[in-house]
């Protein structure tokens, strides 16, 4: 399908997306603080450099100068191996998302994703399955009642939403015919971006995706005013940081994968001349999801426990698998 | 149930409008609001109009003092050695800020006048052994000043953080 490309330059590639990512992960934080500022009618960070614009620099260097202790009771490899998974498999979902056409540069093609595998939706399931993994274990090695009972509310949600998010993007894979991402955005673009006939699945996509990402209002495993802190109670200095990249490259991930699936990816709408500058469009898409991800947690109260798994068993996993059985039925008989 | 709906995207309208608004927080160390007239800050000795301190050592600040952040010690005026206005003077007389709690009993026990709490609150240190302020330091004129507000705002009949809030 494509024509070939060389290691190194796959290698380069992978360097460069960890890197934006990460940029693009301490921008986020940036950006996060500051228009939540703007929404309760503060100024935000404003300090650190022009706009605040330093404040992940300032962050990193006072996380990484901090202690690092562990409770004596800690199973130590797990406990420090947790953060490391969570945060792996947060970073390398971004593997699979391809962010262009792919270009010929000085007689090397480079192709628009790191790598293209033919179930790279599945991976990238895959992959936040064992990131939860990270996040439960870390609270069961921390040996301490609240990172146990953090951890296992964490496990109860993600476990629950990951039906919901999984059967969701069903009907973008029945529509696609592939399970391919780069196919899926080519597909898109050949027919209809699928966010107006995948509408419900959008829907549940991005609800579910909040949940699993535990953002506000889902944000139950932090909870940041009723509990102590969840599963990462007995973490600090880096090692929480972790987590906390973790988590916030996770929602980076899912406003990737909901821009790949529902909203034309790297695709400029209607200009195919200017489809070759695709990371530029995609970044772009992905800042509006990322807003959207803060205007929600600036403006809706967190759910109860009791609401959260009712609205994600009787509502969302019943909407998505409709959704999904009426996607299938369509596209055999239209 | 029906309401909810709406109900949830009318609080994104109003987070939404929040962002065009100035925000209102004050950015403290370029902006210093007034402090009100009677604001209990840093306090002050005060010397008669002739160079005399107003002291004359008799301790009743330091038995008023509820936090124990005050102690003076008298010795006798001489007539070659006349320091204050009365028989004794103070030899020594130390506050020490990190226990103050900025009562302002001192100011009320004092006969004479002689210590009253100013308006600035900037007062903290690196090291806890220069909160302990001398006597020399409590005579001295204040170097910081802290911006008040005019009197004549709150003595009204409706105060100016009445009228303005």
């Amino acid at each position: 399908m494509h024509p070939h490309e060389l290691w190194w330059i796959s290698l380069i590639k992978a360097a460069l997306i960890v890197n934006l990512v990460m940029g693009a992960f301490a921008m986020t934080t940036w950006l996060e603080r500051k228009l939540l500022g703007r929404m309760q009618l503060r100024y935000g960070p404003n300090r650190a450099g022009p706009k605040g614009l330093l404040i992940p620099i300032a962050d990193l260097i006072k996380l990484v100068r901090k202690e690092a202790f562990y409770p004596d009771s800690a199973h130590e490899l797990p406990y420090i191996v947790a953060p490391v998974v969570s945060c792996f498999t947060a970073l390398a979902a971004f593997s699979v998302i391809p962010w262009g056409p792919g270009w010929t540069i000085d007689g090397y093609y480079v192709a628009g994703t790191v790598v293209d595998v033919p179930i790279s939706l599945i991976l990238i399931f895959a992959l936040g399955s064992i990131g939860v993994y990270g996040f439960i274990v870390g609270g069961w090695a921390s040996d301490s009642k609240y990172s146990i009972l953090g951890s296992m509310r964490t496990c109860a949600q993600l476990v629950s939403y990951e039906v919901a998010l999984a059967l969701s993007v069903l009907g973008v894979v029945l529509m696609g015919r592939s399970l391919n991402l780069v196919d899926i955005v080519a597909k898109q673009q050949a027919t209809l971006w699928f966010f107006v006939p995948q509408f419900v699945g959008l829907c549940v996509f991005l609800l579910a995706g909040i949940a699993e990402t535990s953002r506000p209002p889902f944000d139950l495993p932090e909870a940041d005013t009723e509990l102590v802190a969840g599963y990462h109670t007995e973490y600090s200095g880096m090692r929480w940081g972790l987590f906390q990249t973790a988590e916030y490259i996770n929602m980076i991930v899912l406003s990737s994968l909901c821009v790949t699936l529902f909203f034309g990816g790297w695709h400029f709408p209607w200009v195919h001349s200017l489809d070759r500058f695709g990371p530029i469009w995609f970044l772009a898409k992905l800042g509006i999801f990322v807003c959207i991800f803060i205007w929600l947690r600036a403006s809706q109260p967190r759910l109860r426990y009791d609401q959260l798994m009712r609205f994600g068993w009787k509502v969302l996993l019943p909407v998505a698998t409709v959704n999904a059985i009426v996607t299938a039925l369509l596209v055999v008989w239209v | 149930m029906s309401a909810l709906v709406p109900n949830t995207f009318k609080g994104f309208g109003v987070t939404l409008k929040q962002v065009f608004k100035k925000p209102i927080t004050q950015q403290y160390p370029e902006f210093k609001r007034a402090v009100y007239p009677r604001f209990r800050g840093r306090h002050r000795l005060w010397r008669h109009e002739n160079g005399l301190e107003k002291c004359v050592g008799c301790s009743l600040c330091a038995a008023a003092c509820p936090a124990d952040c005050i102690r003076v010690v008298a010795a006798e005026n001489t007539p070659d050695n006349r320091v204050s206005a009365g028989e004794r003077y103070a030899r020594i007389y130390e506050i020490n800020m990190s226990r103050c709690i900025f009562c302002g009993y001192c100011e009320l026990a004092c006969p004479f006048d002689a210590i009253t709490l100013g308006n600035d609150f900037e007062i903290s240190e690196y090291n806890r052994d220069d909160l302990i302020y001398t006597k020399d330091m409590l005579l001295a004129e204040p170097i910081k000043q802290v911006p008040v507000a005019d009197a004549e705002l709150y003595d009204t009949p409706i105060p100016y953080y009445k009228s303005n809030s």
